[in-house]
């Protein structure tokens, strides 16, 4: 199944103006537990998808929340010239592609 | 000490729209203070480059009406940060003169405290210089030229400004850039409920019902006590959930956990969320650790130039099927264009093509840029340092995009489909942001100036 299908919500956004973070929320335990089980979602997998270094990639799973989160820091700063995306909120669209087995 | 404190949030941000019927209902709970956030860098760096405004006037002025009429109906202060966008001086002014035209119209009269917190540049200079200015992640290079160059430059304000004009009796605080947090925060630390509570309820109620399932419509409301706090939306149909507010946590945050304040560092690391009910959610376990360093987050904007656009589309597969090579060739005929006629080289202008249907979106993260659609939307920038000079180079780009011609085609075509008679837009200047830092004062008091007045009453 894709990521994309097992989450409520994938989502991206500024973190401030220099940050992107984005969020992957699940409506069920057994949905959040099968994607954290699988290992799919991990600093190594984001980093390749993203182009950039792993060192700069932070991850979490947050139980309590039903949620992961990466963060990065922007490519450009937001509103810097040849930004697209101002608000960050559209740079989450190749997490809901995942497979997860 | 009362065994509870107990607060409305009337939106997440002044000029949003806030929900009046909520609001009123929100009364009945007897709360000791409303606020609202009114600021973001969210909007992008124009606002606090221009000193402009991201919602209109009028937006600003009938939010800010219903909350000041509930604030002096329940006799309760009401606070608003981040004044006008950006909260730089021009943006508090520009939010007092609204206040006090709502002051004239409803003959209301207030005590009030107008906070400013835009820095003065030779002061951060002298901090900068006595290596009391630190860079945070991903911050850019930053010198005492970063700050001369700034067109504005506003320090965050904590609780303790906001503290002062309580105690000093304000029922009306109008701030300048201020930790969203900070503004429901501030009167519960002031009376003694744990920091880590009040620090935590006011991040989740900043953003309004964000936090909240349903329909967005409404207001959340906050109470603390020792031991816990309590979240519940006043609206129909909105309910907070244990999920629904751990996730909000999340949200805008680099770190899902550790959220920097002024004066320390909230911890959620080890926070509870349990459902009351079928819409109150209670959180305990919230700490706030107290840092050794005192330490102000700065913003910073500096105008880049002016712009000019060109927007248009091209749906030719022929020249779809070379586009790289083509667009390319476009560049190179402008950019000599521009050299030629103008005189500007290299570094002089930045000439951008955004391509939809491509890349715009994601640009260098783009997985896919290989692939292109049945047709591409093309957003052609130039940015010079007058906007006489965009406005010509745009008008030498028009040109070069019509009528570049693919080899499959034998003379003369017309390749882009322009959107727009005139086919340039004129943007104006254009800002960056050019600080991610934070300032480490002598004293919280040092960087933030309160004045207090009567809002009304004639004056």
């Amino acid at each position: 199944m894709k990521l994309g299908e097992l989450a409520s919500l994938i989502r991206s956004k500024n973190a401030g103006p220099f940050m992107l973070t984005f969020d992957v929320l699940f409506p069920s335990e057994q949905a959040y537990q099968r994607v954290k089980r699988s290992g799919v979602l991990s600093i190594e997998r984001f980093a390749r998808i993203y182009r950039c270094p792993p060192s700069s990639v932070r991850f979490f799973a947050c139980d309590n929340a039903r949620a992961f989160k990466f963060s990065m820091p922007r490519p450009l700063v937001q509103g810097d010239l040849g930004d697209g995306d101002m608000h960050g909120g559209q740079q989450f669209a190749p997490l809901t592609d995942l497979e997860i087995p | 000490m009362d065994p509870e404190i107990r607060y409305v949030a009337a939106t997440g941000a002044v000029g949003a729209g806030v929900d009046s019927g909520a609001l009123e209902r929100a009364l009945e709970i007897e709360p000791h203070f409303i606020a609202a956030d009114a600021g973001t860098t969210d909007a992008g760096p124009y606002y606090l480059g221009a000193g402009e405004a991201a919602y209109p006037r009028e937006a600003v002025k009938r939010d800010l009406t219903l909350i000041l009429a509930a604030g002096t109906k329940a006799r309760i202060p009401v606070l608003i940060g981040s004044a006008g966008t950006a909260g730089a001086d021009v943006h508090v002014d520009q939010v007092f003169g609204i206040a006090r035209e709502i002051a004239a119209e409803f003959d209301l009269e207030l005590p009030t405290a107008v906070i400013r917190s835009e820095q003065d540049k030779d002061y951060l200079c002298e901090l900068m210089r006595a290596g009391r200015i630190r860079p945070l992640e991903a911050a850019p290079n930053a010198d005492e030229r970063t700050i001369r160059e700034s067109a504005r430059i506003v320090g965050m304000m904590g609780v303790e400004p906001l503290q002062k004009a309580l105690v000093q009796g304000a029922q009306f605080i109008l701030a300048g850039r201020c930790s969203d947090s900070a503004l429901y925060a501030a009167m519960p630390i002031l009376r003694g409920f744990p920091a880590g509570l009040a620090w935590h309820a006011g991040k989740v109620a900043e953003c309004g019902t964000m936090a909240c399932e349903g329909a967005r419509r409404g207001v959340l409301t906050a109470t603390i006590r020792a031991r816990e706090a309590l979240l519940r939306p006043v609206g129909e149909g909105l309910r907070c959930t244990p999920q629904s507010v751990a996730a909000h946590s999340l949200y805008e945050n680099a770190h899902p956990y550790l959220h920097q304040e002024c004066a320390g560092v909230l911890d959620l690391t080890d926070t509870v969320f349990e459902a009351v009910d079928d819409r109150t959610v209670r959180l305990a376990g919230s700490r706030f650790t107290p840092s050794g360093e005192y330490t102000v987050k700065l913003e910073g904007a500096a105008l880049v130039g002016c712009q000019s656009i060109m927007v248009g589309g091209i749906r030719d597969p022929y020249v779809l099927r070379r586009f790289d090579t083509w667009l390319a060739e476009v560049r190179e005929i402008i950019e000599r264009a521009v050299a030629r006629t103008l005189g500007l080289g290299a570094g002089d202008w930045t000439l951008i093509f955004h391509v939809y249907g491509k890349d715009a979106v994601m640009g260098a993260l783009e997985p896919r840029a290989d692939h292109i659609g049945h047709e591409v939307g093309i957003v052609v920038e130039a940015t010079c340092a007058t906007q006489d000079l965009a406005t010509k180079a745009m008008q030498l780009a028009r040109q070069p995009f019509l009528h570049h011609g693919v080899p499959e085609w034998l003379g003369g075509v017309t390749s882009f489909a322009c959107l727009h008679n005139p086919a340039h837009v004129d943007r104006g200047p254009v800002y960056h942001f050019n600080l991610n830092h934070v300032a480490l004062p002598g004293s919280p008091d040092e960087m933030f100036r309160t004045e207090l007045l009567t809002l009304g009453g004639g004056r």
